[in-house]
């Protein structure tokens, strides 16, 4: 190699953010303050681009947009997003990613429905869980004891969920119906203290998810093994089967999401939620999980969610506004979230 | 040295049946759909036929390209299907100016979304797939801003002959037992073979080339070997969403519409597939042009294959899910 291609190529690129090594006194204290300025942002941003945007939009809108109603509606639009949304986070925390849980969404929805068109509700309960709960395995352990890259193992995932999907309805051609009287519609339309079911299973769920986040061992598993897998594996820290979990789980929260829209809508359609892994993904990285794992927030997560779900509402809110807006908005969002965290990731080296 | 010597001695004893496989499997694999196809209805090995399936594999054939190049550096481009989407909204848009400005709008169109996902790669370090997926999903809503979310036709001479066009072979219809062939050669596979052999070309032979192939191969050595690796990267991910934009135009002149809802759609599942099986490893450093092409044709192949026997497209995709794990599962075992 000539010098002249060396040169272009500076073997240590300065990001001019991050720290010299040899600060001492009161420029040390201003890099400290400033990497956790940079860490309190990374893990608080979502909320307070939430409230920001929500703020602008109450005032932009008013009544139509800042009412109990249209918070209430865009909570229960974006409950179903939450549960594949909380799952995401923890398999982004171990430095995975799941791209099937659209397709694993729609299946679960098919499969109730399937079940369920004769008013067998338990039957409706049961099996797509079990469908879910044995794809999210074979996801689990063709990548923690085949050591398969986790991308490519979700993919052939995604691509059979949906054609399993799509199979169990004649190819789209048949759309399953359970009965109104069915106990199992209660999933999608029941309501406690005025809430419906959706919002309490999404809350009992994040809750749930929230602790087993922040406060069990299992968590603290998942987190080391996204920050130094290899150091993770010397301390005899049980990774394979945490990994293993954590696909088995995400399976599981998508199956459920989908059973709750089939109960929801009393039917089953095998082409709905296509791209919804790209919105879970999307809601936990604005949420401050680190793509690169070891790093994370469920409270971003739940931001994100709201986030991506107060967006919509607003877009429609706009009527003007063609819908494919949404798109865009959510690519260039994410790919500018993504930018943000990188710089600020720099900023606390 | 005792170790190599063991090396050697154990590899002429131990045929690596693995290795064999993922590099040349796909060529049998297209071999025995052939020849199952051709027992069942004698037809499918008739030039018409063949013919009709190397057009439809044109687009994937194209991505797939470019797509093995970005994955030679140990990268992933999944926004190829929205790319192609986007050239062909600008080409409608643009074809007022005439067919010719319009190509060179969707081209630059491509090359502007790949120099944007190879900058957010290469110079921020954003993890490959998290930047093609912020494009993915841009990029498809910018193709339906583009084209105001409506399927526009095209009726340009120019652009149906370069979709439905063939260069005939002269004088061929007076040989009978070639006589078939007299329907000519379309332009579009001769477009996808001369993108291949220039591929081939780079890869093989030229500083770029070996460059992408450092990259992949080790990124930390081939820095400190003064590789520039940054303008590498840009440089693939450029390649791969002109290639997508090649692909999108040649669609779209084929169908004689610009769709922007669903060209392209999930096509970066084909494209995947193709180079893995393939043989291209996802481990980077290595890039197998003929065996991406042959990768292709094995998709297509077979997807024929399963909707003339009666099985939908619900069961080619579980198909298609089992090959792509089991390829990528077979490569794996010959890394360990």
């Amino acid at each position: 190699m000539d010098a002249g291609t060396a040169s272009q190529e500076p073997l240590h690129p300065q990001s001019g953010l991050s720290p010299q090594p040899t600060l001492r006194g009161a420029e040390a204290d201003v890099v400290t303050k400033r990497a956790r300025v940079a860490a309190w942002i990374q893990s608080s941003a979502a909320a307070i681009v939430l409230a920001i945007v929500t703020l602008l939009g109450a005032l932009a809108f008013g009544e139509r947009f800042a009412s109990v109603n249209n918070f209430l509606n865009i909570i229960e639009d974006s409950s179903f997003l939450l549960l594949l949304a909380v799952g995401m986070t923890f398999v982004i925390m171990g430095e995975g990613i799941d791209l099937s849980v659209g397709s694993m969404l729609a299946l679960g929805a098919v499969m109730a429905a399937w079940a369920g068109q004769n008013g067998e509700s338990v039957l409706a309960l049961v099996l797509p869980l079990l469908v879910g709960a044995s794809i999210g395995l074979a996801n689990g352990a063709l990548i923690a004891f085949g050591r398969m890259a986790p991308f490519i193992v979700t993919l052939g995932a995604l691509l059979f969920a949906r054609g399993l999907a799509f199979f169990v309805a004649d190819n789209g051609n048949r759309v399953f119906l359970i009965p109104d009287d069915a106990w199992f519609t209660q999933l999608g339309q029941g309501e406690i203290l005025g809430l419906s079911l959706p919002i309490w299973v999404a809350g009992v769920v994040f809750v749930a998810g929230w602790v087993l986040f922040n406060h069990t061992r299992f968590g603290a598993v998942v987190a080391a093994i996204g920050g130094a897998e290899d150091a993770a594996r010397l301390m005899g820290l049980p990774i394979a089967r945490a990994k293993v979990a954590c696909y088995v789980g995400t399976a599981v929260l998508a199956t459920l999401a989908g059973m709750m829209v089939a109960a929801r809508s009393g039917s089953g359609l095998s082409s709905i939620a296509q791209g919804w892994e790209l919105q879970a993904i999307a809601a936990v990285v604005i949420g401050g999980t680190l793509l690169t794992g070891g790093k994370g927030s469920m409270f971003g997560t739940l931001a994100g969610v709201l986030l991506l779900g107060v967006i919509q509402n607003l877009i429609n809110q706009v009527g003007t506004l063609r819908p494919e807006w949404q798109l865009v908005v959510s690519g260039v969002f994410l790919l500018v979230v993504v930018v943000v965290q990188q710089l600020l990731t720099r900023a606390q080296r | 040295v005792t170790s190599g010597v063991a090396a050697v001695s154990r590899s002429r004893r131990d045929i690596d049946w693995a290795r064999l496989f993922s590099s040349y499997g796909v060529y049998v694999g297209i071999v025995v759909l052939i020849v199952f196809n051709t027992l069942q209805n004698p037809n499918f090995i008739a030039y018409p036929n063949l013919r009709l399936q190397l057009v439809q594999v044109v687009p994937v054939a194209i991505v797939s390209l470019g797509l093995a190049l970005v994955i030679g550096t140990r990268g992933i481009d999944i926004s190829i299907g929205s790319v192609m989407a986007v050239a062909a909204a600008t080409l409608a848009a643009f074809l007022w100016l005439g067919p010719i400005p319009a190509v060179v709008a969707a081209l630059l169109a491509g090359m502007l979304l790949g120099a944007i996902n190879g900058g957010l790669v290469a110079y921020v370090g954003i993890q490959p797939i998290v930047a093609t997926l912020g494009m993915l999903v841009a990029g498809r809503g910018l193709a339906l801003v583009i084209a105001e979310g409506r399927l526009t036709e095209i009726f340009d001479p120019l652009l149906g002959s370069l979709g439905s066009g063939s260069l005939p072979i002269p004088y061929i219809e007076t040989y009978e037992a070639v006589a078939p062939f007299a329907a000519g050669v379309p332009f579009v596979i001769l477009l996808t073979v001369a993108i291949a052999v220039l591929i081939a070309f780079v890869v093989g032979r030229t500083t770029f080339g070996r460059y992408i192939l450092a990259t992949g191969g080790n990124p930390i050595a081939a820095r400190l070997s003064g590789v520039p690796v940054k303008a590498t990267l840009l440089a693939v991910y450029i390649v791969s969403a002109t290639l997508a934009a090649v692909a999108g135009i040649i669609a779209t002149a084929r169908t004689g519409a610009s769709d922007p809802s669903f060209l392209g759609n999930l096509i970066e599942l084909s494209a995947i597939s193709a180079v893995v099986v393939g043989g291209t490893p996802f481990s980077g450093g290595r890039v197998r042009i003929l065996g991406t092409l042959a990768g292709a044709l094995f998709m297509q192949l077979m997807e024929a294959t399963l909707i003339r026997n009666n099985l939908s497209d619900s069961v080619a995709r579980m198909v298609a899910a089992v090959i792509i794990v089991s390829a990528v599962f077979i490569q794996r075992e010959r890394e360990g």
